[in-house]
């Protein structure tokens, strides 16, 4: 059943979310809250160096340490074969995810993992790291995308040949591959435009940074089962990987959901898991793990840092004609990185004729990247955002009415193949234009930016089920970890299908063997396609429940309506009965036939692509460099919020992290290919005094293939701040900015260049 | 190394424990006492995520040694609602969904109490720099500083 347009009573309302009391008691149990009888702490050494042949590595010394149970390293896990990964998030190969647990034949980034031991204590098993002796051969290490991509740059996998040109390369490289979009002619468009602008844009790489350090307890058991409790995106993305990596059947493990301490994509994936349970299995003991935040740092992460050429070409009324676009990203360590996404997301967002756009996909000496937030989009589009308000000036043309003329609409064509449907990006331009802060002058000393940003989002596989229970009550499940208050929206969506009470609903997520398989938690899926599966378990239970008073009263079942939570008759001629609630049916379920429930899996397509606008007002302290963040609204298509309070909290954060991407963010190498900023005091995200408020405006255009018309809104905020501040900078200064992050010795370095 | 014994008073309750010489109070409240509402997130006393009162004076606890609780009044995220009922910085946390994953949350709820209870009535300047010690990354702190804004309010008696 489709509820747009209908009398919503639930959705679209802000009740407290479910798990909130125990989140701000503290009593909420996170992954490295769990104890269990007889455990040990499992700790991993971590290579010191950021290129380097593992001659040797010798235990014998930390075996011998009082208190030390289990040390593990590569020999203890299967060599997994080369084999493109069916589970997580962007592309995976299940031996690059080995090898990067557990580090076979060479360390290639400092942080690589080597060696892990379980013991009584985080001290005892701290002095037995200290006690592993590890041979290496020191090799040359690279870490700049373009410098790994050069001719005589030190190669990290021997065996890894550019994918994508003809013919296959005859000697390895670190370009994992190369991707081509077309559309039109693009060298044949440039003849045509009256106005060219051509730039280069480099990004730095800048990690998830959830609080939550990645952590986990894992028991072997002798008969083979296997139980883990982790934080992460996906406990059947974990169960998955881990049965994989250690060559163990799926049925085998149980993952159970903790509660999870922020992802923002970095936890598609998993680095713990499946050392534990070696660990586990080797000392018959379960085993707690939980990184330092240096290690988060060092050892998982980052998104990739970018290199971008980018030329448009536009006609004087500002119509684009052409645009040409290469970007080369870093993957870290294993090929990987967000490059197909990267391709098509800037460009997305207009109506294009002619578009090329070619991307490499890069290996270097740093961690291999993990998703973070629409991967790949926030970086292309920095380039093509900034690109277009340079444009925008060269033409004399407000950014706003420049963005409005190239649009892309329902029926445009994208470059990448798509055609667009169900888009509500004009809806947003033509929000901003009649929004108080676009409309406000702006004031003396400061200077205002505009960028737009798109997010594919997706739907896919999801599990979720409905009970009634004995009194009347009622409990969901689903098979998506809560990163965001996901629990809150599914229950509301149940109790708006039930005609109930959001109180009356109890939603929790199930462990891997109490529901269906749910693909992970991310592609902002959550909403749409587990909302699909959790409304459509209810829509079965209100038919059952129909069913059951059909059965109370001697009815035809389809003489019974549903409407506020009670069954009535259909009309006179159906009987003259008192309305039943749930908890009249309830009562009698074992007269009527039994427990009422209903479970169900999809596979939802569909999700309705999303759009943003940001607008912010900066300042610039031309003395420092520092760039203030005065005023700052994000507006977005959001399909319809289902939960407005959540909606709102995606875009804020959202934005956030890009004004931390955009002014601070950024990993730091010294000339040994180390991080010399592992630590929240010296990356820098955003504090609390570093911001305004950030409005956030829901453009709602309702998703048609959702049952309330929700698409996916959690990555479309972080594509915009970049360019938006970008560009308020250069108009603030009139310097331009293509080097991210715009962080105080940066802009005073862009000024001086400038001589200004 | 000997465990030394600490006598203290941990959420208004007098509580006595052994710990390492080198065990941070954070290691000692989660491992040893079992409160495992403070959080680790960095250890290095840049995120706030462990943060706890001591004789009301808002710390990390990770930079704080498990000895040097003794005699002192420590007040954890556990010790701030009263029985059932909630303090006005955690309804109102609730209320405006200042939180998403919730792992920050503990030490915001904290850090929040501690300035309510040295200044009723700041201004939204002083709450955010106040809160600067506490790291968020999911809500932008937009929703933070409002539901503390709101909780000094109703503290003062003018909202509810």
């Amino acid at each position: 059943m489709n509820y747009i347009d209908t009398n919503l009573k639930v959705v679209g309302t802000r009740p407290i979310r479910p798990d909130g009391v125990d989140k701000v008691t503290g009593r909420a149990v996170f992954a490295a809250d769990t104890r269990a009888s007889g455990m040990l702490w499992g700790k991993i050494l971590r290579s010191p160096h950021a290129h380097a042949r593992i001659v040797s590595i010798d235990t014998s010394k930390a075996e011998k340490l009082h208190g030390v149970h289990a040390v593990v390293t590569a020999k203890d896990f299967p060599d997994i074969a080369n084999e493109e990964a069916f589970v997580g998030e962007g592309p995976m190969n299940f031996r690059d995810l080995s090898l990067n647990i557990m580090a076979r034949g060479k360390a290639l980034y400092e942080g690589h993992a080597l060696a892990a031991v379980a013991a009584t204590t985080q001290a005892i098993a701290d002095e037995a790291l200290a006690l592993i002796d590890v041979k290496y051969e020191v090799l040359p290490f690279v870490i700049d995308v373009e410098e790994a991509m050069a001719d005589n740059a030190p190669v990290l996998h021997d065996d890894m040949f550019t994918g994508g040109v003809t013919p296959k390369p005859t000697k390895p490289s670190n370009i994992a591959k190369v991707v081509t979009f077309k559309k039109g002619d693009a060298e044949a468009g440039f003849k045509d435009a009256e106005v060219i602008i051509e730039g280069k844009y480099t990004t730095k790489p800048v990690h998830q940074a959830y609080i939550e350090p990645h952590a986990c307890l894992a028991t072997y058991s002798s008969d083979g089962q296997i139980t883990i409790h982790s934080s992460s995106q996906g406990h059947f993305m974990v169960r998955a990987y881990t049965a994989k990596l250690l060559g163990i059947d799926l049925a085998n493990i149980r993952c159970t959901p903790a509660e999870i301490g922020g992802g923002f994509g970095g936890k598609t994936l998993i680095y713990l898991e499946p050392v534990a349970v070696a660990l586990s299995r080797k000392s018959g003991h379960s085993v707690k793990m939980q990184m330092t935040r240096e290690e988060v740092f060092r050892g998982s992460g980052p998104t990739s840092g970018a290199a971008i050429d980018i030329k448009i070409g536009a006609k004087k009324d500002g119509t684009i004609v052409s645009v040409r676009q290469v970007l080369k990203f870093q993957a870290g360590a294993f090929a990987g990185s967000p490059i197909g996404p990267g391709c098509m997301c800037g460009l997305a967002l207009y109506d294009l004729p002619n578009v090329e756009v070619i991307g490499y996909d890069v290996v270097s000496n740093r961690p291999k990247v993990a998703a973070y937030r629409a991967p790949g989009a926030p970086i292309t589009s920095f380039a093509v955002e900034s690109a277009l308000d340079e444009l925008a000036d060269k033409l004399g043309m407000d950014p706003l009415t420049l963005r409005k003329k190239n649009a892309a609409k329902n029926g445009s064509k994208t470059h990448y193949g798509v055609t667009h449907a169900n888009i509500g990006f004009e809806q947003v331009l033509a929000a901003v234009e009649t929004h108080p802060h676009w409309k406000t002058p702006v004031k003396a000393g400061q200077a205002r930016g505009l960028a737009c940003g798109f997010w594919f989002n997706i739907g896919g596989e999801s599990s979720a089920s409905v009970h009634v229970n004995e009194d009347g009550s009622v409990s969901a499940a689903t098979g998506s970890p809560d990163i965001g208050g996901s629990r809150a929206s599914m229950g509301m969506m149940v109790a708006e299908v039930l005609g109930v009470p959001v109180p009356r609903v109890r939603t929790t997520v199930a462990d891997t063997a109490s529901i269906g398989f749910t693909f992970l938690t991310g592609g902002s899926r959550v909403t749409f396609a587990t909302g699909m599966a959790v409304t459509q378990a209810a829509e079965k239970v209100v038919d059952e429940l129909k069913k059951r008073a059909a059965m109370i009263w001697e009815i035809p079942a389809d003489a019974v309506e549903w409407r506020d939570g009670m069954a009535f008759p259909a009309g006179s001629n159906a009987g003259a009965f008192e309305p039943l609630d749930l908890s009249a049916i309830a009562l009698k379920a074992g007269r009527t036939g039994g427990p009422i429930n209903a479970e169900v899996s999809v596979n939802a397509q569909g999700a309705g692509a999303g759009f943003g606008a940001h607008i912010c007002d900066v300042s610039v302290d031309k003395e420092t460099g520092h760039v203030t963040i005065e005023r700052y609204t994000a507006i977005q298509d959001v399909g319809k919020a289902i939960h407005p309070s959540y909606v709102e909290g995606q875009i804020q954060g959202g934005a956030v992290q890009g004004i931390g991407w955009a002014l601070n963010e950024e990993y730091i190498y010294n000339d040994k290919g180390q991080l010399e900023n592992p630590g929240f005091l010296d990356y820098r995200c955003p504090v609390a005094s570093d911001l305004p408020m950030i409005e956030a405006v829901l453009v709602e255009v309702p998703n048609p293939r959702h049952p309330f018309g929700a698409r996916g809104v959690g990555e479309v905020p972080i594509v915009p701040p970049m360019a938006a501040i970008g560009n308020a900078i250069r108009r603030a200064t009139g310097v331009e900015m293509h080097d991210l992050p715009m962080s105080p010795p940066k802009v005073r370095a862009a000024l001086d260049a400038a001589g200004k | 190394m000997a465990k030394s014994y600490v006598s203290t008073t941990i959420n208004g309750e007098a509580a006595e424990y052994l710990c390492e010489p080198q065990q941070t109070l954070l290691d000692v409240l989660r491992d040893v006492v079992g409160l495992t509402g403070s959080k680790e997130g960095c250890a290095s006393g840049d995120c706030g995520a462990c943060s706890v009162l001591i004789d009301g004076t808002l710390v990390c606890s990770c930079l704080v040694l498990g000895v040097e609780a003794e005699g002192k009044s420590i007040t954890t995220v556990e010790g701030i609602a009263q029985g059932e009922k909630l303090h006005p910085v955690q309804q109102k946390f609730l209320e405006h969904a200042a939180l998403q994953c919730g792992f920050c949350t503990p030490g915001l709820i904290v850090a929040s109490k501690a300035l309510l209870d040295a200044n009723p009535n700041p201004t939204e300047t002083e709450a955010r720099y106040w809160l600067a010690g506490n790291l968020c990354r999911c809500t932008g702190y937009d929703k933070v500083i409002r539901a503390v804004l709101d909780a000094a309010a109703v503290m003062r008696g003018e909202a509810s």
